[in-house]
């Protein structure tokens, strides 16, 4: 009886099991099997050594990847202290704070970028003269709460016996901070670096509302997707796969496991 | 002194985070067709101007719609997928796990083309059925709402379903009047979750949207690279409208759960 009863209730996954067969992982499938042939359907290679073989986009990795780390590395810069002093200031209100730090993410983005490209336009004039600048503030201004938000979380787990045992025993604040504090914080700071290293790698909207007309890896899909170029726009979707593929697997050794906060605060 | 360091630099950053929001929200009052141009009066033509322009209004409700209706479809198929995978042999969830996790990991861009790919490409079903775009917008939210409600899942007391069981409910039953209501905080959260996630949509929508169907995100990427002003800063006066919007969320739903707290500390 009790087996069945079991066996009933597992059932219950299925619809989902099915769902995540045919619309995530055969579309993953697919993408593979188109990067590897061309339009006559034949295997060949030669999406791939296109693509490795040209200035160009190999040009448009190299940008992405450079845009993307500015971004992370100052969004760390910028959300590392706020967190810090979010989680450990002791304030009144303390949640009421951070949702003030939070909000803006459930605001559309396109909406929140068109805003900073007005406020830019008055800063600067002409805003296409600083395309780098402007897309690592756009980019930065797009996902800096995702970088606040498991900073903040394993700040707050943070174990404050520890900080005072390093202090009795003789560690000056500098020395907590870089011995217990820093070293504790990793897995928020693996986990931010993520949530905002990937998508800037990608989000070729905001370079394209700032008028940055430089292409990233994001970009090169959309403009395959725009030329019906579904072999070259698979070989491009698999290259981010395998890039995104490699982040994962080394964020995993880092990350705890029940902090996954991706945008889930309310 | 640390204290104001503290208070100084938050400071900083959420004016700085709420600057560019809060100025297209004065703007969106006047006449004026551009930030820094000259105000004569104010005026609420814009918020007018959203409402009888048909083409923004069917594109907001579209937008909802599209958002409500797949949130709905993506919480039934994860709650009853995240139910089923607790109950699961340990490597079956561990499948199912990771299976979840892959839209989660992936770039936007990779998620909406290799669906578009898969379903309009190869399979040919029409973009104009919407049935690509739903599936996308689906695949998008179900694994968070998946992931919402395993936490859930795991603070329950199987005791309570055995308890049922014993004082003679069906399987069924005990699912739907003991275990489900434990698990409501956990799907509204990701109910809200999948709702705001199709609403920020950009990339899905794109690679899968019928070609006469504007999302708020494809819109606004359309008009900033028109001249329309008229359309431009009537998206002053919808930016500032869903501004105000999730404040009023942020701060029911933090009352809510902070009286809900009060009710279970007494």
């Amino acid at each position: 009886m009790k087996l069945k009863l079991r066996f009933s209730r597992s059932q219950l996954c299925l619809p989902y099991a099915v769902f995540l067969i045919l619309f995530v992982i055969a579309p993953l499938l697919v993408i593979i099997y188109y990067a590897f042939t061309n339009g006559q359907g034949k295997f060949t290679f030669d999406n791939f050594t296109n693509f490795f073989a040209n200035s160009n986009t190999i040009g448009t990795l190299l940008y992405s990847l450079l845009l993307s780390l500015t971004t992370t590395v100052i969004c760390l810069i910028i959300a590392y202290p706020t967190a810090y002093i979010l989680a450990r200031s002791g304030f009144k209100k303390q949640y009421v704070l951070l949702m003030l730090f939070i909000l803006p993410m459930w605001i559309n983005f396109t909406l929140r970028i068109t805003a900073l490209k007005e406020v830019l336009t008055v800063l600067e004039g002409n805003i296409s003269l600083h395309p780098f600048l402007n897309s690592v503030i756009g980019m930065t201004y797009d996902f800096l709460p995702f970088m606040i938000l498991p900073l903040y979380t394993s700040f707050l787990k943070l174990d404050k016996n520890l900080l005072e045992a390093a202090s009795d025993l003789g560690a000056n604040k500098f020395i907590v901070f870089l011995r217990v504090t820093l070293p504790l914080s990793v897995p928020g700071i693996v986990s931010g670096i993520t949530m905002v290293l990937l998508p800037s790698m990608t989000n070729y909207v905001v370079l394209d509302m700032l008028y940055n007309s430089t292409y990233i890896m994001g970009s090169l899909i959309g403009s395959y997707f725009s030329a019906y170029d579904w072999h070259n726009g698979s070989m491009i979707s698999l290259v981010l796969l395998i890039i995104i593929f490699i982040v994962t697997l080394v964020t995993n050794r880092f990350s705890d496991k029940d902090s996954d906060s991706r945008r889930t605060v309310l | 002194m640390k204290k104001a360091f503290s208070c100084v630099w938050l400071g900083i950053i959420l004016a700085l985070t709420y600057l560019p929001i809060l100025i297209i929200a004065v703007y969106s009052f006047t006449d004026a067709n551009m930030v820094g141009g000259s105000i004569s009066s104010g005026s609420f033509e814009n918020y007018i101007n959203l409402f009888k322009n048909d083409e923004l209004r069917n594109m907001i409700f579209g937008t909802v719609l599209l958002a409500v209706g797949s949130a709905l479809l993506a919480t039934i198929l994860a709650t009853l997928g995240a139910i089923g995978a607790h109950y699961s042999k340990r490597t079956q969830r561990a499948v199912l796990n990771v299976a979840n996790q892959v839209p989660v990991v992936n770039a936007d861009v990779v998620t909406g083309f290799s669906v578009c790919v898969l379903l309009i490409i190869l399979l040919g079903i029409g973009k104009d059925t919407f049935v690509p775009l739903v599936i996308g917008h689906v695949v998008l939210c179900a694994p968070f709402v998946y992931l919402s409600i395993i936490p859930k899942l795991k603070q329950l007391d199987n005791n309570l379903y055995e308890a049922a069981l014993d004082l003679g409910a069906t399987p069924a039953q005990a699912l739907f009047k003991v275990v489900l209501p434990q698990l409501i905080p956990g799907i509204l959260s990701g109910f809200m979750l999948a709702v705001t996630l199709s609403l920020d949509d950009y990339f899905i929508t794109t690679y899968t949207k019928p070609s006469t169907f504007d999302t708020i995100s494809t819109y606004v990427v359309n008009a900033t690279k028109g001249s329309q002003t008229e359309v431009k800063t009537a998206l002053w006066a919808l930016s500032t409208l869903i501004f105000l919007l999730v404040v009023i969320i942020v701060v029911v739903m933090n009352v809510l759960s902070a009286r809900r707290k009060e009710k279970t500390k007494k």
